[in-house]
């Protein structure tokens, strides 16, 4: 069997098979902690420019279905596992995830203690790496540390689509604008199911473009990267508060709290499961979320017309802001799950009743 | 609300299907308690357990658990709430009786956790399918039936197979499956028998589904959190008690998980409960595996299967295989807290409101009870049949079945095992048995497709490709030179070193040496919640082979506890009891308790309970892998305690030796003069001691020759096994043939013990030793005079026949021989004492030493107050009794008497003979405590069931032996108004005392009613049966009979002596006390 390193850019080298395409491949090395749901995650673009390291151990039990996929590519840039599932099972698998790996080009590397990875993470903080099928460790380490820093770079201009679509099912009674940072099918599903016709706009798009389309709502995707680095986007979400009602997804909820005054950090390791506890602030309510996000917001600066809605149970962190009087919903996590917990889709009738809530009065 | 004081209802004796998981429920609910500042009042039958220890909760009682007993607590303590979720289905049925009988109103006590209506809903069927159709959840067909036409007709109409589940019992004990309209006649009417609502429910037989389960909680606040789901390796069909459980699922897709995760947490809400809850599902398989109607785009159907509103077996597993102490949690909900609200004990940074993510595999197996009772039904259905289980955590499927094969102790069976008899007859049973997992393996070693072999069973094809991987290794290794790539991928699979040696033609010590050689040693990784996402602080591991360590050997002194694994007959609770104390008892002597064991259903295994624990198998091979690691760079290695786990701990003396490990407590030598018939005679010789005549034997004639010598009745055994296996009274040399051969099986090598069978009082002594002083803290005397296994007997304290002079000589000798044998710590003795002339000497033999602890350690240890762990942990550690504020000599006799019964499984064991003996039957046991003897007797036979009910009609069929000794009773129980019922020869014998009779016949193929159906018609409500020898005719009618008797669940006694005593109870009326423990042993 081929050969494989992960290289972190602290030095540590964990051996272990190649399980995917050969060559190497660089990017900040993050761990998400859920037990199902590989390839939803394999397919959502928060992940560019990170190698991701799943902490179950048994990878691809049950196979690959392009239905599950949530956009239409691999998004990070190599794969990390305690074992890839030489056979898989289930009634709607296509293959095995080996294959389908290669087929997709992605580097990855299985045989790994991946507790030992994440334990390391967990402690010194997320930080660059490779996955390599044809260098020495020393190779690799020299080429890791000389990489920019995956903070420096705008990966949402490398995920989000070059041009305007309607969502397929697109055929609602309410009309949504969805501003792509990077998002997941899931949210249109989510959307779509609840009567609603999504128009798709690239990331770049101003906020002309999207009230053009005469919106009921905006959607403010998830996305990858630092939200730090998207100051028109930023821009252009302030100029839509209070003319049109809001849900800031994720990246789109960081997007929103900039626009409202607030700040974001990095946080040491990020928040990347399906068991996050998230509590509404008003209600005490607990729920479960699904997580992937590197970057929190800091709420210091935030507009005192925006208040604290939700908040993390494990860290305190932000997960969700809330306007007094206007129609603005955000939240850090992810309600549309894919993978994770379906506790949160309440949120998506949370807005859709927002909409009707205010349908003509803004503006 | 939070309730100043709560009473709890624990699960009374361990019975197949409710077993330890509830001693560790209710343990951690006291404790959590008593953080919240709540009154807890403990109320338990089951004295081998912590829960009732004093000190756990605040007040203990050890009665019966019956409505009457518990409304007098409730009006002694008056608790403000009753938390009925922690006692299993015990627990959760005597609240409703208490809520039906108003008592709960009259003393204005709040039920906790899960409300009253809520308990109906989950277990009465037709309120729960009408939850199920208001939330929209699938529900199967069924029909909920109270008489055996309207099953019938329910089975009609859905077509067979079926299914038949009965309402409000535990186990699905009295359920099953029906095939043909024979079996669903035999099926319903066992089910409605055993429903004590007399309702079953007939549902349509989902055979070959997959069946998973969730673990939800959900606080008063109405937040709702899943902590594990689980999936079964065992499709639809078979209990999940008795299915291999693998957790977290591994065939369901995110789609999936989430789908029967969010079905989970609507029923949880609807429900209303506050704690935790089991949700069982059925999920569509592959169509390719079993066809279904419906479309396969869509999302997989599925059918809500139980609810059980309460903790359970499964929640004890999940709290295990994630760290996370659901018991602990629930509790403190029941208390009014609300998830966000508690912390989580395990990061001690994050709050309980989250849900585990393992990194890591658990596999559960069922421990079955067959290797004791070989004519027993092997196959697996809706009834339950295993009494324990054990789990095994690793990285991948492979390596934690191989774990759990070898954690389950049968023999030194691994997954290579393979029965002669299917390889001589070339038939490999693939049915649902205690077997099919090797028969799997079996089949696929033979090249059997894994399509056909799912199609077959059911099984999902993901779990047989995860058994031909380790074939595939197998293989390897039969082929291949062992070179390291190949031995650290066989130990990356799990493969023991005693497989790796015998696929690879060498000593399991030459692969642990190669191991050390080429670096190939396990690594620990912990049990942390949440895949190391946050710091933890538990210290509770399992071994892999991965590159980390996190177990870092810790400086200073520690002493390992080697635990007693799965609860099974002859090994039960009581076993955990003594290796918890010795695990407190180490850490009060400043040493760190470190905890291996492999069982998830026990205290031991609570992560809280040592300072470090390992969950692994209990053989030579992970013990030394520990005691390694534990050692780090050290020079001396931990020493080890084996005297508290059991025959699993005392069996690992002579390797630990072996291998120049150190023990503490009684050396290997003293355990061997113990075992070794021959080091053991001579032993007693020299000091004078005398024991029955026998001698120990290789072969049948000399086994003939010895039996002859001695005259019969002589008792059979094999040496080193616990419990009485294989132990037989013989009569007569033909008997002796037979059991000498089933003997030598089970004794594999080792000699077979002869010796004369001395009919007199039983007596039983437990010592503590520390090399100079011998503390005895009580003398036990069995009701049922020698031949009944002691495990089986009723045992009395203080015991009530034996005269000064008498004690004085088991004093006597009971020093000579601790102090001779140089046991340090616990022994136990037994003695048969036969009756002497007035003034006379006293006539007591040495039956048995086992120089480690007993199981009536927790019963001895309760009644008199003598902390006996404690004192012999201490007394391991090198400090004097004396010092330790304790006198040599016999205890004083406390002012109680406490009477510890035995509690059978047998309706759950079909086929199994209930007759008392030499070999072990009873899974539990239950105490009677009270001041005087009556009050005591009259507890423990309601507690275990055998309280005989005023007026009622009685069976007797009696042995010949035993019917020169039954006049005196048979007056009693006619003077008492009971009508009796006799086969034959009895009868005759009652007409003779001049006592009306009726007389039914022993022929089963004659006339009817026959001697069953008097008792399967409820004619009789109490059964006296006593055996006749061996292999006669007497003895397979007496079967019938005592089969009869078990399945309709009255009394039914096998011996004259308990029979005696139980009429005695009821024919002197006798009153019983209600008191706690402490006030018992301190007034």
């Amino acid at each position: 069997m081929p050969e494989a390193l992960l290289v972190l850019a602290d030095g540590s080298v964990f051996p272990g098979t190649a399980c995917g395409a050969p060559g190497h491949t660089d990017g900040e090395v993050v761990f998400n902690t859920s037990m199902t749901g590989y390839q939803e995650m394999l397919t959502d673009p928060s992940y560019a420019g990170q190698i991701l390291v799943l902490t179950y151990p048994m990878i691809g039990n049950y196979g690959v279905d392009a239905k599950v996929e949530e956009s239409d590519r691999i998004q990070p840039r190599g794969l990390v596992v305690r074992e890839a599932a030489r056979f898989a099972s289930h009634l709607r698998s296509e293959g095995e995830i080996e294959p389908y790996l290669r087929a997709k080009g992605v580097i990855a590397i299985s045989g790994v203690d991946t507790r030992a990875v994440t334990r390391r993470i967990r402690r010194h903080g997320v930080m660059l790496g490779t996955i390599t099928t044809d260098e020495t460790a020393d190779g690799a380490l020299r080429r890791v540390r000389a990489l920019p820093g995956y903070d420096d770079t705008n990966w949402v201009a490398s995920v989000t689509t070059d041009h305007v679509y309607d969502w397929a099912d697109a055929a609602g009674k309410r009309r949504i604008a969805l501003l792509d940072g990077g998002v997941k099918r899931n949210i249109m599903r989510s959307l779509a199911a609840r009567d609603c016709a999504v128009r798709v706009f690239p990331a770049n798009a101003t906020a002309d473009d999207l009230l053009g389309f005469k919106p009921d709502g905006v959607v403010l995707s998830p996305g990858p990267g630092d939200p730090r680095l998207l100051e028109t986007m930023v821009a252009e979400a302030g100029r839509l508060i209070g003319r049109v009602p809001i849900l800031g997804i994720c990246l789109g909820h960081q997007v929103a709290a900039q626009a409202l005054g607030a700040g974001t950090f990095k946080l040491p390791f990020g928040h990347r499961g399906g068991n996050h506890p998230v509590q509404e602030v008003l209600t005490g309510k607990v729920t479960i979320t699904a997580q992937n996000h590197g970057y929190a917001v800091d709420p210091g600066g935030l507009s005192s017309a925006a208040y604290i809605s939700h908040v993390n149970l494990n860290d305190q962190t932000v997960e969700g802001i809330a306007m007094r009087s206007e129609p603005l919903l955000t939240i850090q996590y992810h309600s549309e799950a894919c993978p994770g917990p379906l506790d949160n889709t309440a949120i998506f009738d949370r807005f859709v009743e927002m909409l009707a809530a205010v349908q003509g009065g803004v503006k | 609300m939070k309730p100043a004081s709560v009473l709890i209802i624990g699960s009374g004796p361990i019975v197949i299907g409710q077993a330890a998981e509830f001693d560790y429920a209710g343990t951690q609910a006291c404790k959590a308690m008593r953080e919240e500042g709540v009154r807890s009042i403990l109320v338990n039958s089951n004295p081998a357990t912590i829960m009732t220890d004093l000190g756990v909760a605040d007040a203990v009682y050890i009665e019966p658990l019956t409505v009457p007993v518990l409304e007098r607590i409730i009006a002694r303590e008056r608790p403000e709430g009753l938390l009925p979720t922690l006692g299993g289905q015990t627990g959760l049925n005597l609240a409703v009786e208490l809520a039906a009988a108003g008592i709960l109103e009259k003393y204005n006590v709040r039920l906790l956790g899960t409300p009253l209506e809520t308990i109906r809903r989950a277990e009465d069927r037709e309120l729960f399918r009408d939850m199920l159709a208001k939330l929209g959840e699938p529900v199967l067909e069924s029909h909920i039936c109270h008489t055996l036409a309207e099953c019938e007709a329910a089975a009609e109409s859905i077509g067979l197979p079926v299914v038949i589940r009965p309402a409000y019992t535990l186990g699905g004990t009295g359920g099953g499956m029906a095939f043909t309209t024979e079996q669903l006649r035999t099926v319903a009417e066992s089910g409605l028998a055993a429903s004590p609502i007399t309702q079953v429910l007939v549902e349509k037989n989902l055979l070959g589904w997959k069946e998973v389960e969730y673990e939800v909680m959900r606080d008063g606040a109405g937040n709702c959190i899943t902590i594990c789901n689980m999936e079964n390796l065992d499709p639809m069909g078979v209990h999940t008690g008795d299915s291999i459980v693998v957790a977290p699922s591994q065939t369901l897709s995110d789609k999936d998980y989430q789908m029967l995760r969010s079905a989970s947490l609507r029923i949880i809400s609807e429900l209303g409960i506050e704690g935790g809850c089991n949700v069982q599902f059925s999920l569509a398989p592959r169509k390719d595996v079993r066809d279904w109607e419906g479309d396969a785009d869509r999302p997989l159907p599925y059918y809500v299967i139980e609810v059980n509103p309460r903790v359970s077996r499964s929640s004890a597993l999940a709290s295990k295989a994630t760290g996370y102490p659901i018991a602990r949690v629930a509790t403190k909900i029941a208390c009014g807290k609300t998830l966000d609200q508690i912390p989580n004990a395990v990061t001690g940074k994050t709050t309980a409101a989250f849900e585990p993510a393992l990194d890591y595999c658990v596999v559960k197996i069922p421990r079955w009870p067959f290797d004791k009772f070989a004519l027993g039904d092997r196959t697996l259905g809706t009834q339950m049949k295993a009494t324990g289980e054990v789990m095994a955590i690793e990285r991948s499927f492979e390596a934690a079945l191989n774990k759990a094969v070898r954690s389950l102790e049968i023999g030194r069976r691994s997954l290579l095992w393979e029965r002669p008899e299917w390889r001589a007859g070339g038939e490999f049973p693939l049915h649902a048995t205690d077997e099919r997992l090797w028969a799997l393996m079996a089949v696929l070693r033979r090249g059997a497709a894994v399509m056909d072999v799912a199609r077959q069973t059911g099984v999902d094809p993901w779990f047989l490709e995860r058994l031909q991987s380790i074939i595939a290794m197998e293989k390897r290794l039969l082929a291949e030179p062992l070179h390291p790539e190949l031995l650290r991928a066989a130990k990356r699979l799990a493969f023991s070193d005693e497989m790796v040696a015998q696929l690879a033609d060498l000593l399991p010590d030459q692969v642990r040496e190669r191991r050390h050689q080429w670096g190939i040693t396990p690594v620990y990784k912990m049990v942390d919640t949440c895949a190391a996402e946050f710091d933890a602080e538990t210290a509770y591991f399992y071994s892999t082979y991965e590159s980390e360590n996190e177990a870092e050997a810790v400086p200073g002194p520690a002493a390992v506890v080697i635990g007693s694994g799965p609860i099974r007959i002859g090994q039960g609770i009581e076993f955990d009891y003594a290796s918890v104390h010795a695990a407190w008892a180490l850490q009060a002597a400043g040493l760190r308790a470190v905890m291996v064991n492999s069982n998830p259903e026990t205290v031991s295994t609570d992560f809280d309970t040592s300072d470090r624990l390992y969950f692994e198998p209990l053989d030579e091979e992970a013990v030394r892998d520990i005691i390694e690691n534990e050692q780090g760079n050290e020079a001396e290695p931990p020493a080890s305690i084996v005297q508290f786990g059991g025959q699993t701990a005392i069996s690992l003396a002579e390797p630990l030796r072996r291998a120049s490990l150190p023990i503490i407590g009684s050396s290997a030598e003293a355990i061997d003069t113990a075992e070794d018939r021959h080091l053991f005679e001579r032993f007693l010789q020299d000091r004078g001691i005398p024991q029955p005549p026998g001698a120990a034997v290789t072969t049948l004639e000399a086994a003939m020759k010895i039996a002859q010598q001695i005259g019969y009745p002589v008792l059979v055994r094999p040496s080193y096994v616990l419990g009485g296996r294989a132990m037989e009274i013989v009569q007569n040399a033909n008997e002796l043939v037979t059991f000498v051969a089933q003997a030598a099986e089970v004794a594999q090598g080792k000699p077979i013990l002869i010796d004369k069978y001395l009919e007199g009082r039983e007596v039983e002594v437990d010592a503590i030793c520390d090399g100079e002083t011998v503390l005895i803290p009580g003398i036990m005397e069995h009701i049922e005079r020698a031949g009944v296994h002691s495990g089986d007997s009723m045992a009395v304290y203080p015991p009530p026949h034996l005269d000064p002079a008498e004690r004085e000589v088991l004093r006597d000798y009971t020093e000579r021989i601790v102090l001779g044998m140089g046991a340090i710590g616990l022994t136990n003795i037994q003695y048969v004492v036969l009756p002497h002339e007035p003034g006379g000497e006293p006539q007591v033999y040495v039956l048995e030493v086992n120089p480690r602890a007993s199981r009536t350690v927790p019963f001895l240890s309760k009644v008199t107050g003598v902390p006996m762990v404690q004192l012999a942990v201490n007394a391991m550690l090198g400090k004097k009794l004396k010092d330790q504020g304790y006198e040599g000599g016999l205890w004083p006799e406390r002012n109680l008497v406490a009477i510890k019964a035995p509690v059978f499984s047998m309706s759950k064991l079909v086929d199994v003979d209930t007759h008392l003996g030499p070999e072990m039957k009873s899974t539990g046991e239950v105490m009677g405590i009270d001041r005087n003897f009556e009050g005591a007797l009259a507890k423990a036979l309601l507690a275990s069931d055998m309280a005989l009910k005023p007026n009622a009609a009685i069976l007797l069929s009696l042995s010949d032996k035993d019917k020169a000794d039954a006049p005196a009773l048979i007056r009693q129980l006619a003077g008492a108004g009971y009508r009796l019922y006799a086969t034959e020869g009895t009868s005759r014998m009652i007409q003779a005392l001049g006592l009306p009779v009726t007389s039914v016949t022993k022929v089963l193929t004659g006339d009817h009613p026959n001697v069953v159906d008097v008792i399967r018609d409820g004619t009789v409500q109490c059964v006296i049966n006593t055996p006749e020898g061996r292999l006669t005719g007497t003895l397979r009618d007496g079967f019938y009979i005592r089969r009869a008797a078990a399945e309709k669940r009255i009394p039914c006694f096998t011996s004259i002596d308990t029979a005696r005593a139980a009429v005695e109870a009821l024919s002197r009326q006798a009153e019983y006390d209600i008191a706690t423990l402490a006030e018992y042993v301190n007034g």
